[in-house]
């Protein structure tokens, strides 16, 4: 239902959609996602559940399809209809943050960077969650080794605590 | 000494570094709060996470579904066999099958038990932390014969791995619904006990009320779920909003706070205690015979007398083994009730043996996330309050 009002609404924003064992999900383009979540807000959207990722490194970037898909899961509570929304991005690709809106959006940004790479602009605090911070790689790329590669190195490194500022 | 004074004032501005954790009785496992303190005054609180983070989710890459259901043990390890539970709803929401219903019934039974036993740490050793210690004692001999029952139905007391696709490992065994209706009785005088120890304790309420208020759109906001989020006054619960394993069958409450504090969280756990062991009570009457797995061969494992004696059963068992099911190409987000909220996982399959990517939605981590927020402007021992009742369980909060 939410669907059709997003295609009233924000004729042309949604590029594809599908509804997988009765999870509807559409995908959209980074230049409409903001609208879009504004869309979803007011429609009583008000849940952001999850934020995460999802690699494709084999995806072909010529023809324009980025390499990640950035997933966000969200949950109307009056209606319990849930939304999955996707964004595809290249490498290197900045996605709008959504810290400001959805006070949940903070750390999953925060977990999203540290393990894929992708910063979120506009973010407060755009610092790894996870792994320290002179973590090397990001670990859920997929070319990223299982075995965590030579992440030890602590060559370069600074004191994790600089006057209690981080760097 | 009068000018080292003033130097010291003068370099940190009157403020004090306080690291609460990463091993810190209060942290329950290992994560890390850095608190800037103006005297007993909270002026800044950094929580700092990843202490425990083992790349769960990475590893899942690598390996089969089933070879997953070990590692779901250790995401909130009070309460593991609701981790099991979750994650074998989600791979059979892929698949798109449905369990047979003794299985359904015994996974609310087990999973209820495991409720149980997760409320009772989180407010025994809320109540241990604030000072409280004799409640802990009375309720940690309930957790003791919930981890029996358990140890009685997988084998184990802690990781259980007691579901798999399709199923359960097994049947429970003769003497488990005896044992718990035992349990039943000796729980509900056990929460009669802790009630009377604490509801109208007045220092309790000192501690307590009016600590780590939250109203009902920040807690959304925040994406809060499970019983800090019922406690601050939104009656959203899975088990009756979007019901799983037949929960729609079930009679049962949802408690509701008012102002979102840890007294009102305690009360909502508490209550839900109860709940828990009326929904047991109704498993127990309605227990029916029969399979615990699907009978599917190309899901779920045949029994091992079969694989023994049939040609067809061993040829099975084989191609389960080394080639895994057959999954079909795409993405689910399946969401259960744990103990601490909304435990998800969001599976994307590409078809073949191991998940594409399996991403894993703790409940504890947006609770987590807002603990600045809760704390700023109070009192370091109230730090403490508000992180027991958040019951942060950092195995399932790092992954």
């Amino acid at each position: 239902m939410i669907i059709e009002h997003i295609d009233a609404q924000l004729p042309g924003a949604v590029t594809d959609r599908h509804d997988f064992r009765g999870d509807q999900t559409i995908v959209i383009a980074k230049e409409t996602f903001l609208p879009v979540v504004d869309l979803l807000h007011r429609e009583g959207f008000q849940m952001l559940v999850d934020i995460t990722a999802v690699d494709w490194p084999e995806r072909p970037e010529s023809q324009g399809i980025g390499r990640f898909d950035v997933v966000y899961h969200w949950l109307n509570l009056a209606s319990q209809e849930r939304l999955r929304v996707k964004v595809a991005l290249a490498d290197g690709e900045a996605m709008p943050t959504l810290a400001t809106q959805f006070k949940t959006a903070n750390w999953f940004e925060r977990e999203v960077f540290d393990l894929f790479g992708i910063r979120f602009e506009g973010h407060p605090d755009m610092r790894r969650l996870l792994t320290w911070d002179d973590f090397q790689g990001h670990a859920l790329r997929k070319d990223f080794p299982l075995d965590g590669g030579d992440v030890f190195c602590m060559e370069g490194c600074t004191a994790p605590y600089n006057n209690g500022e981080r760097n | 000494m009068e000018s080292i004074a003033m130097t010291r004032q003068m370099l940190d501005g009157d403020k004090m570094i306080v690291n609460m954790g990463p091993s810190h009785p209060t942290t329950h496992g290992t994560l890390r709060i850095v608190l800037e303190l103006q005297g007993e005054t909270i002026a800044k609180a950094t929580p700092e996470m990843g202490y425990l983070h083992r790349g769960v989710e990475k590893l899942g890459e690598s390996l089969s579904y089933q070879q997953f259901i070990p590692l779901t043990d250790r995401l909130n390890y009070c309460s593991a066999i609701m981790n099991n539970v979750g994650y074998a709803c989600a791979v059979e929401k892929l698949l798109g099958i449905e369990i047979p219903k003794r299985a359904q019934q015994i996974r609310v039974l087990v999973s209820e038990l495991a409720r149980v036993a997760d409320h009772i740490v989180c407010i025994g050793v809320n109540a241990v932390d604030i000072g409280a210690f004799t409640a802990f004692l009375y309720l940690f001999k309930q957790r003791e014969t919930v981890y029996d029952l358990f140890e009685m139905a997988a084998g184990q007391r802690l990781h259980t791995s007691f579901t798999r696709i399709g199923g359960l490992f097994r049947d429970i065994p003769e003497g488990f619904v005896p044992a718990t209706e035992r349990f039943l009785v000796e729980c509900t005088e056990a929460i009669d006990e802790m009630e009377r120890l604490l509801t109208r304790n007045p220092i309790w309420h000192d501690r307590t009320k009016g600590i780590g208020v939250i109203s009902a759109e920040d807690a959304v906001n925040w994406g809060y779920t499970g019983p800090c989020l019922r406690a601050a006054g939104v009656p959203q619960d899975l088990r009756k909003a979007q019901p799983y394993l037949g929960y729609e069958t079930y009679d049962f409450d949802i408690p509701v706070g008012t102002t979102g504090d840890v007294f009102d969280r305690y009360l909502v756990r508490a209550e839900e205690m109860r709940q828990s062991l009326r929904i047991i009570r109704q498993v127990l009457d309605r227990l029916e015979p029969g399979p615990v797995n699907v009978d599917d061969p190309k899901i779920a494992l045949p029994s091992k007398e079969k694989v023994y004696t049939r040609m067809e059963s061993l040829i099975h068992h084989f191609k389960l083994i080394m080639h895994g099911m057959d999954m079909p190409v795409g993405e689910v987000y399946s969401a259960t009730e744990a103990a601490n909220g909304e435990l998800g996982f969001y599976i994307v399959s590409d078809g073949g043996k191991n998940p594409y990517r399996i991403r894993v939605r703790p409940p504890c981590l947006p609770i987590f996330s807002s603990f600045e927020d809760q704390v700023k402007g109070g009192l370091i021992a109230d730090a403490v309050a508000v992180l027991g009742a958040m019951n942060i369980i950092a195995g399932e909060l790092d992954r």
